[in-house]
């Protein structure tokens, strides 16, 4: 059955279930729901096949995404996951964090007259399907002799690896956490991507490519990225950003402030929300302050508002709580999703706009409140946004008893230590070309976070992907070094079992 | 999964942990710690890695029972393992011939001072330790200090063991003597509970004796990620897990780090309640059965 393209424009676009707003700001459950197979393949229908497809230019990893919906239109979804997972090893996870809305989506032509395709959506539908029915990537080529180090497990790391052992090469993974994923396993909150998608997703790409997975491994202590380079064929250095910023302003180590990292590690990582079932503590005040309007402040605050709630539930004494996200400038300037403020908002997080912290006030050694001073926009700056500037006498203090700063992360610099001729950049990103990774060290390639300070998991992926197809060259290129001089430690050496 | 290789009761409360680590061992200097995880829901606790031996790519660990992981950990037997053992983290400790210096333990602290000490007498130093703790029966690893130091100076509390008093007794009277006779002042090393570490800090400071202490705070991934280990010093915050986690004791603010080290310990005490609850529960159960 072939439709017009009339019929197509007739279909609404699918709506997501998600779960109710009150209910959900008290457990830590996905939000979205995922669609259907009914609406999934309605909804793929939407896509009339353009012949110059833009959303494929507006993926950082190029799926190509029209013969993914036309297969899933016609109801071949194994066709339809064989197109997506070509290029896009980690479906599942992209599906539910990607951005679509400012890249595929925002370049399909029917978001001209009517709403876009809902690419995520269906992205995510399809990768949930191949976990669930455990379909497996192709089996890797025949192996080239050559062996690479991959540093990090995050997106740009995986994906890298994942495109090189495919092309036969032998891929061993250093991750310095225990678990693998970076901050898909550190800093994204259960609610918004759920720990057993990322070790599904994980595993089925490590387990049936012969990945080696080394986690406990911190390179620039365990092993220098020097020694790396002269035992392994080549290196791509995959380790993002993950050094917190905290304003320099008074009070900033006082008990009750801390990093968004740290509270997202805990609660994500460390599953610490579960407490004190695992035994990693988390807390979360009545009256919670988080300093900045990314997407790290949203999972942050979303995260606090939920323990909270937890607390609540369990003791009801305490009161319901507050959450304050205090941003600078207003509304119209959030960095973060726009998807993630709604629901920060619809679950009861409160925002004070044009609001800047001056001071974090304690008593005891313990944070009583966050003192502010209003702002007000000024011209644009050289970002293209208008300049806050603090309005003359306008101090005010917020009650809070606990101050979480998600200010943003630079590149953690540990994995630098004894690889001091490693160029970077003065805010301490690595410098790599930005279509093929490479350092300017021969055999070493950089990519995501690490090099472009923090940003999205699918622009890591991206460069991950654009590294391997460099690497994969440049092996070919070169004989390979023979077998490891660096020890493998049995004990260390493991699948992804998270 | 790292596998526990040799276990040894120190003292009531504290225990030897040697554990297969090659990755950590191969590298693992004087002063550094590794982060661990014993069971399966456990949490990531920093330990100074006491000793290592390359050969055989094992570390030991010396852990003291003062909540739900470490009593935990403490239970571990040979053949046992670490969910995850990762490192070697943090700076090792600069070693130089300063000429004399002295090491202060204070309780568990003289596992972690254990190799620095045997490695700054290896560089040439003469080596003066001094051994702090409650009772005689709290004390541990004489025998190895005096292996490696050139004066080993006990003292306890109670007057139990050593002489009666408090560590910072010994080490004035030695500062004040070196002082009077015009030598130049040892460099300090001082490593036991924070509070221990601040009372030494404060005493060699009108003696100019430059001391070095190693910090133990609040701390998850221990890589730098999390910032809950930040710690005051006079130039602003540093992470003790990637800036140190050895600091001049002259330059940093101890009430602050002494009230930060306190934020959990309410979940702290309720873990170990929780499950000691659970551990009594078992043995009723048993009880019942027979």
């Amino acid at each position: 059955m072939t439709l017009s393209n009339k019929e197509r424009y007739a279909i609404p676009r699918q709506d997501m279930p998600t779960q109710d707003a009150h209910e959900r700001a008290a457990n830590f459950e996905e939000v979205a729901l995922g669609l259907t197979w009914e609406a999934a393949r309605l909804e793929a229908q939407r896509c009339i096949q353009c012949k110059n497809p833009h959303c494929v230019d507006g993926c950082p990893v190029g799926v190509r995404i029209p013969d993914v919906l036309l297969a899933l239109g016609d109801g071949d979804l194994a066709a339809a996951v064989d197109a997506l997972t070509e290029r896009n090893s980690l479906p599942a996870v992209c599906g539910r964090v990607c951005p679509q809305e400012s890249q595929c989506e925002a370049r399909c032509t029917l978001g001209a007259k009517h709403e876009p395709v809902a690419i995520g959506r269906l992205e995510r539908f399809l990768g949930d399907h191949a976990l669930q029915q455990h379909i497996l990537p192709a089996a890797p080529l025949e192996h080239t002799g050559r062996r690479v180090a991959v540093v990090g497990s995050g997106p740009s790391g995986l994906t890298c690896a994942v495109d090189l052992a495919k092309l036969g090469h032998a891929v061993t993974i250093f991750e310095s956490l225990h678990l693998p994923g970076g901050v898909l396993a550190y800093g994204i909150p259960e609610f918004r991507l759920p720990r057993s998608i990322i070790t599904a997703e994980v595993r089925t790409a490590v387990e049936h490519l012969n990945i080696e997975l080394r986690t406990d491994h911190v390179i620039g202590t365990t092993y220098t990225l020097v020694e790396l380079r002269e035992d392994y064929d080549a290196v791509f250095l995959g380790t993002g950003a993950g050094l917190p910023a905290f304003m320099d302003i008074p009070g900033t180590n006082l008990n009750g402030v801390f990093s968004a990292n740290e509270l997202l590690t805990r609660v994500n990582l460390m599953r610490g929300y579960a407490f004190p079932e695992y035994d990693t503590p988390v807390k979360a005040g009545e009256r919670v302050a988080v300093i900045g309007a990314g997407n790290v402040a949203m999972d942050a605050a979303r995260s606090a508002l939920r323990l909270q709630r937890l607390r609540a539930a369990a003791h009801p004494q305490t009161g319901p709580g507050e959450v304050h996200v205090v941003y600078r400038r207003s509304e119209a300037e959030v960095p973060a999703r726009r998807e993630e403020y709604t629901h920060a908002v619809e679950e009861g997080v409160v925002f004070d706009f044009l609001t800047n912290p001056v001071a974090v006030l304690g008593d005891g050694g313990r944070v009583t409140a966050l003192r502010c001073v209003r702002m007000e926009l000024g011209e644009p700056d050289e970002s293209g946004r208008r300049r806050p500037r603090a309005v003359a006498g306008s101090e005010l203090d917020l009650v809070a008893d606990t101050v979480i700063f998600a200010l943003g992360t630079s590149p953690n610099p540990l994995v630098f230590t004894g690889a001091a001729n490693l160029d970077r950049s003065r805010w301490g990103t690595v410098l790599a070309d930005e279509a093929t990774g490479r350092t300017h060290l021969e055999g070493v390639w950089a990519g995501g976070d690490v090099v472009t300070g923090a940003a999205t998991v699918i622009s890591a992926m991206g460069a991950g992907k654009a590294a391997a197809a460099d690497m994969h060259t440049f092996l070919l290129a070169h004989a390979p070094k023979g077998p490891s001089r660096l020890e493998a430690s049995p004990g260390t050496v493991r699948s992804a079992d998270a | 999964m790292y596998a526990v290789r040799r276990t040894q009761a120190l003292t009531g409360a504290t225990g030897l942990i040697e554990v297969v680590a090659p990755h950590v061992a191969r590298s693992a200097r004087a002063g550094q710690f590794v982060i661990v995880i014993a069971g399966e829901h456990g949490e990531r606790i920093p330990l100074t890695i006491a000793d290592h031996d390359r050969d055989r790519g094992t570390i030991t660990l010396v852990v003291q029972a003062v909540g739900k992981s470490t009593e935990e950990m403490l239970t571990l037997e040979a053949g046992d393992a670490f969910t995850s053992v990762a490192g070697p983290l943090g700076h090792p400790t600069k070693l130089a011939r300063h000429g004399t210096v002295v090491c202060v333990a204070g309780g568990v602290g003289v596992a972690p001072i254990y190799p620095i000490a045997r490695d700054l007498k290896a560089v040439g130093n003469h080596v003066v330790s001094v051994l702090g703790a409650r009772r005689a029966d709290l004390l541990f690893w004489q025998d190895r200090m005096a292996r490696v130091c050139d004066e080993v100076v006990v003292c306890t509390d109670d007057g139990s063991a050593g002489r009666r008093g408090l560590v910072t007794d010994p080490l004035v009277e030695r500062l004040q003597r070196m002082s009077d006779a015009g030598e130049p002042m040892p460099h300090v090393w001082a490593i036991g509970p924070t509070i221990m570490m601040r009372a030494v800090s404060r005493a060699t400071e009108p003696f100019g004796a430059p001391t070095t202490v190693s910090l133990n705070t609040i701390m998850v991934d221990g890589t730098g990620m999390c910032g809950g280990c930040r710690v005051s010093v006079s130039d602003g915050a540093k992470f003790v897990c990637v800036d140190g986690p050895e600091f001049d004791g002259h330059d940093v603010d101890w009430d602050n780090l002494l009230g930060r080290i306190t934020y959990y310990r309410p979940e702290e005490r309720e873990a170990l309640e929780a499950a000691h609850a659970r551990h009594t529960g078992c043995v009723r159960e048993t009880v019942a059965l027979r």
